[in-house]
């Protein structure tokens, strides 16, 4: 091991650095799933060892089992895909009245004195707590879950394009004023891109903060959904069946996270803030 | 208002151009910015000069001269505070479509390909797009860059990515070419070679050039006339024609005639005070 460490080293040939470098990537990536196998067996060892009640922590064996239970019997596919789409319908509803509210404010200093108070003083309201308010206005059905996502994602994305749209540096604005650009040119070819490596930071941000909206709005009052599953299970005791929908819920958020970085890379390739975005997978 | 002066000292100096054909036409122009914990700065004083068309004009002078500050008055991106500038029989009033201009820094837009960070110009005003392509690419084959027309500007080194910059001031076939400390951030020898590929590109475009410097030798190498500035407040305090043949080369900086102007120069800012 000390030996293939040092050996790139001593010489000097750039060729035989990368290979050098994608090994010890791909070891770094291989410790995390180890470590997790390693957190199950010690997770199993425990419950057997100190006989801990299945209603207290279920054993991760039980998990498996009742993970397999739900997928194979139906159970969990449809309140899947409904909160699914509470969390894409909220966090998009989100993100474009974030997009478009910020693209407003960060453009009109008039815009920024008259509405930035009052969405500031929106955002200091904790969304629980209006979470009823909005149950009972909009009903118990998908509308209001939608309804309570987008309240929470679209604040990450007010603010990342705020101040994105004012990270355009001045040399750029000035070189295009030459050019005899006006104020929307300048927007569409400079404001606005300059602006993208933040407000992707902003939806990385809310598509995660989404999966809470959804399942903060079914545990108010819903018909259907993981989060009126989770509910379910627990009033009945069923410790397994809470934990699985809970590896679920993450799978999805992990999954859309890793779908907005995936298009980041693609559309911010010349910038070199997506380098050093936190990916963490 | 006016200082007799300073007149005296920049009219002195007879300017070779014809001045009814003058392609910029600078007069009494004068630039205060208000600041707030300095008081005023008066940054140019008085300023008088003309452009003939086809000419090339360097301006000198230590830092604080306000040589930048006149540039960005020419390129209409700054007010000027009173006075008149001309640019091709027109009174200036902003950003103008007869100017190109060349930055410190290239300025480059990191998302668009070499080939689309020439086309701006183009496409802000709205040129025809077909015969604006050709064009950029007959501009970057000249300034030997026809390879890399679709890199990004990340790939290019800053030589390079500064004759990007110099392509995109000339896509709109400008008038009149502003340059301000082009080559500043480059190192010597390819300094050198842009001087010479400048000039080369001023006779090919048959451009008129401003550029500004901080090197009293770049000045004198590339210059019909250079302008030698003095600060607070920044004035003209000389316009020296040069009279070194062209085509010029390298050589030439080893020259009686180089070295006479460029100690003429020096001698100037060794009398203000030196350079920086």
């Amino acid at each position: 091991m000390a030996a293939t460490d040092t050996a790139p080293a001593a010489v000097p040939a750039p060729s035989t650095a990368d290979p050098v470098r994608a090994t010890r990537w791909s070891e770094s990536r291989a410790l995390s799933p180890l470590l997790l196998v390693a957190m199950l067996l010690l997770w199993e060892a425990l419950i057997h060892l100190f006989d801990v009640p299945a209603i207290v922590v279920p054993t991760p064996s039980a998990v498996a089992v009742a993970m397999w239970e739900g997928i194979a019997s139906g159970l969990f596919w449809p309140h899947f895909l409904v909160t699914l789409w509470e969390i894409i319908a909220g966090f998009g509803i989100g993100s474009v009245v974030g997009i478009a509210l910020g693209v407003l404010i960060g453009l009109s200093p008039l815009m920024e004195r008259l509405v930035y108070p009052y969405v500031v003083a929106f955002q200091t309201l904790p969304k629980v707590a209006i979470a009823p308010i909005i149950v009972i206005w909009f009903g118990y059905g998908i509308s209001s879950k939608i309804i309570i996502t987008a309240t929470i994602a679209f604040f990450p994305l007010l603010a990342n394009t705020i101040v994105g749209l004012r990270s355009a540096p001045r040399e750029q604005v000035e070189m295009l004023e030459a050019c005899t650009a006006n104020r929307w040119q300048i927007f569409r070819m400079i404001r606005l891109p300059q602006a993208l490596p933040y407000i992707f930071v902003g939806l990385d941000v809310a598509v995660v903060l989404s999966v809470i909206g959804a399942i903060v709005g079914e545990f108010v009052g819903a018909k259907a959904g993981l989060g009126y599953l989770i509910l379910q299970k627990n009033f009945s005791f069923d410790m397994a069946g809470v934990f699985a929908i809970l590896i679920i819920l993450s799978l999805i958020g992990v999954g859309l996270h890793l779908l907005v970085v995936a298009i980041q890379r693609r559309v911010l390739f010349w910038s070199e803030a997506h380098a050093n975005s936190v990916t963490g997978a | 208002m006016t200082a007799p002066l300073s007149i005296q000292a920049g009219a002195s100096v007879p300017a070779p151009s014809r001045p009814g054909e003058a392609l910029v036409r600078i007069e009494a122009l004068e630039k205060i910015y208000s600041t707030r914990d300095r008081g005023n700065i008066h940054a140019l004083s008085d300023i008088h000069l003309d452009v003939a068309p086809g000419e090339f004009l360097t301006i000198v002078g230590p830092s604080g001269c306000g040589k930048s500050t006149l540039l960005k008055i020419l390129a209409g991106i700054l007010k000027k505070t009173s006075g008149q500038v001309r640019v091709a029989n027109a009174e200036l009033y902003g950003p103008n479509r007869d100017l190109g201009v060349v930055f410190q820094a290239p300025v480059l837009l990191p998302w668009k390909s070499v080939i689309d960070n020439v086309l701006v110009p183009a496409k802000v005003q709205k040129l025809d797009m077909g015969q604006a392509r050709t064009r950029a690419r007959e501009l970057l084959e000249m300034v030997g860059l026809s390879g890399f027309q679709d890199r990004y500007p990340g790939e290019l080194s800053g030589g390079m990515q500064q004759r990007v910059g110099i392509c995109r001031a000339l896509i709109h076939k400008p008038k009149f070419l502003l340059m301000d400390e082009p080559f500043g951030a480059l190192d010597a020898m390819t300094r050198e070679q842009m001087n010479l590929e400048l000039m080369r590109i001023w006779k090919e475009q048959e451009a008129t050039i401003l550029l500004v410097t901080h090197s009293i030798s770049e000045a004198v190498f590339l210059a019909d006339r250079v302008v030698v500035m003095s600060p607070r407040p920044g004035r003209i305090a000389e316009i020296m024609p040069v009279d070194l043949p062209r085509p010029r080369n390298l050589e030439m900086f080893n020259t009686p005639v180089f070295g006479k102007h460029v100690g003429a120069i020096r001698r100037h800012f060794q009398s203000e005070g030196g350079i920086d």
